[in-house]
């Protein structure tokens, strides 16, 4: 056997899925209704009050937004549990001892993980249809933001859940990071719509930037440029990938 | 052809600052069995982490079939299988699926077959679909075995393989073990049963404190080693061992009823018919007579002793 061990991606991707499938009734049930409920609060008791933002309305403005919620939340935690649970049940032996290179290892997790993500994704913008009017007008765009979201997020859960524990430490990052940046990262408001000095401070939370160049792919609106949110989002994922390369080449909280 | 397995200067010292391992060289040759006998602590789960990669080292080179564990790392490792110490399965997965997983996760394409025997083998065919939470303890076990021959191993580690299991289960292991030999894998298992290295090893390697204090040929360690034991069941109990006996180092035992006498198996002369004859001119008669030989787990003992 040389090259590339294919055969070990597979196996990884494939039990990966099915351990989703395995649950695909939370995975499914889960993210729709908690869109809906978004829907319902935000977009129909509180939007009906708002005034269109930059020409959308309310409802359609919050779309993107609440994609990249679901989009973070779900890379992190179905690559940190992916590889967190192995550590949890003695099975990563198996893993360490397998003829796979870091990359292959990388791959076959964090492509499981992406590619749930960006089903959910869809299915979160199917639901959105149901309530509000959506429109892409650059849908190559909005693939590309979904997809290398889900990869660059999928890839921190993947630190996360090597770096993690416990289960504690498996959800803190998400609850207490992630869901407050989102928040306060413009995905239920334009920050143009924030009075100074909360504008300037939102341009240091990188969710702005993920957000903004997703919003736009939509609707041609963004906060700050579609450059600097693709180069946020790239420069991120450059820094998962060096912190990996790094733990892989020492073992760091792999191997004693 | 290169050893299958060859290890130089191998050492292990533990974040905690515990050194492991310590100069640890060893030479396996294809289609052995090599047990490895140790107490609690001696490094031998450790030894076989660092061959396996899921421990790292921190001196030595180790390869496998002649390819370095670092530079060839992939052609080294697709001959190992290990059987780990503690059973680790998803408990989720069914037995058909987890072993079909170790065989992609090693590099091989699927083969049905070839998994339809193994599990046949280990007699676990008819549980294929059953879920691992649902099997027994020695089924988990035979699950972790199918798990490691699932890519067809060249060397195979078996980390104490029949510890917690029954007798029934260890002689079904043992033959599991001597077919696999047959079919020309390799064997390093560890084990705190000594009749388990006596039963099936062809060499012995004994490892205390993170050194390997010896390895050698079984037969001829327990032919170099052995003592042979002569005990001898009195007619009438004695108080004292007469002096005229003195030269042969006895034990008395059992009220004065038996008389122990130790020797050499090795050695011209066991002293045996002469403390006999003597014995008869004394008048010391005897009802019954027997002779033993040491087991390993004497040996063992000994040399772990003399190492403390
Ligand atoms: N992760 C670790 N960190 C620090 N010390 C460790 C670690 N793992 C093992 N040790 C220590 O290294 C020594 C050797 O352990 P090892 O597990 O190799 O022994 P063993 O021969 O397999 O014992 P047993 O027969 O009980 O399985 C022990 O003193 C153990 O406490
Ligand atoms: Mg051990």
């Amino acid at each position: 056997m040389s090259g590339v061990n294919l055969h070990g991606i597979w196996a990884i991707y494939r039990t990966e899925m099915a351990r989703s499938i395995r649950t695909v009734w939370q995975s499914v049930a889960t993210p729709v209704i908690t869109t809906a409920l978004y829907f319902i609060v935000f977009g129909g008791a509180i939007g009906s009050r708002m005034s269109h933002v930059g020409g959308v309305g309310y409802g359609a403005f919050i779309v993107p937004g609440l994609i990249m919620l679901s989009l973070l939340t779900q890379s992190i935690s179905n690559a940190s549990i992916g590889i967190y649970f192995p550590k949890f049940t003695g099975t990563m032996f198996e893993i360490l001892s397998a003829p796979l290179n870091a990359v292959e290892a990388v791959v076959g997790y964090v492509g499981a993980a992406a590619t749930k993500s960006v089903v959910i994704g869809l299915i979160i913008l199917a639901t959105a249809t149901f309530f509000t009017d959506v429109r892409i007008l650059h849908p190559v765009w909005m693939v590309a933001f979904l997809l290398l979201t889900s990869l660059t997020f999928s890839l921190f859960g993947f630190l996360i859940g090597i770096w993690a524990k416990n289960f504690e430490q498996l959800a803190i990052i998400p609850s207490l990071v992630i869901t407050p940046l989102t928040f306060l990262g413009g995905a239920f408001y334009s920050i143009d719509m924030l009075p100074q000095p909360w504008r300037t401070v939102s341009l240091f939370n990188p969710v702005v930037y993920l957000v903004s160049g997703f919003r736009w792919s939509f609707y041609g609106l963004g906060d700050v440029g579609v450059g600097a949110s693709l180069a946020f989002t790239a420069g991120f994922m450059a820094l998962c990938l060096i912190a990996l390369a790094w733990i892989f080449r020492t073992g760091w909280r792999l191997k004693p | 052809m290169p050893a299958i397995l060859s290890i130089e200067a191998l050492g292990k010292q533990y974040k905690s600052g515990h050194k492991a391992l310590e100069g640890v060289d060893l030479s396996i040759e294809r289609g052995e069995i090599f047990a490895l006998l140790g107490p609690n602590g001696a490094g031998k789960t450790t030894l076989i982490s660092i061959i396996c990669g899921t421990v790292t080292r921190t001196a030595g080179t180790i390869s496998v079939a002649g390819h370095d564990i670092d530079h060839a790392r992939r052609e080294a490792r697709q001959r190992i299988g290990l059987v780990p110490q503690e059973i680790a399965l998803d408990m989720f997965s069914t037995v058909l699926n987890t072993v079909r997983f170790s065989r992609g996760l090693f590099g091989k394409a699927p083969d049905p077959a070839y998994i339809e025997e193994i599990l046949r083998d280990l007699s676990l065919w008819d549980k294929r679909n059953a879920r691992i939470m649902e099997l027994s303890g020695g089924m988990k076990r035979r699950v972790m075995i199918a798990k490691a021959l699932s890519h067809e191993p060249e060397l195979l580690f078996l980390d104490e393989p029949t510890a917690g299991v029954d007798v029934n289960l260890r002689r079904d292991m043992w033959a599991l073990v001597r077919k696999l030999r047959e079919r020309g894998m390799t064997i390093i298992l560890t084990t705190h049963y000594i009749e388990e290295a006596e039963e099936m090893a062809d060499r012995v390697g004994v490892i205390n404190g993170g050194r390997l204090l010896l390895v050698e040929d079984k037969d001829a360690l327990m032919r170099k080693m052995g003592k042979r034991q002569l005990t001898l069941t009195l007619q009438a109990p004695l108080a004292t061992i007469p002096d005229e006996l003195a030269e042969w180092s006895l034990v008395l035992a059992e009220d004065g009823l038996r008389l122990i006498y130790s020797f050499d198996a090795q050695a011209e002369d066991t002293g045996m018919p002469a403390l006999l004859h003597r014995m008869s001119e004394l008048g010391i008669a005897y009802r019954d007579l027997d002779t033993s030989r040491s087991t390993l787990e004497d040996i063992f003992v000994n040399l772990v002793e003399k190492a403390a």
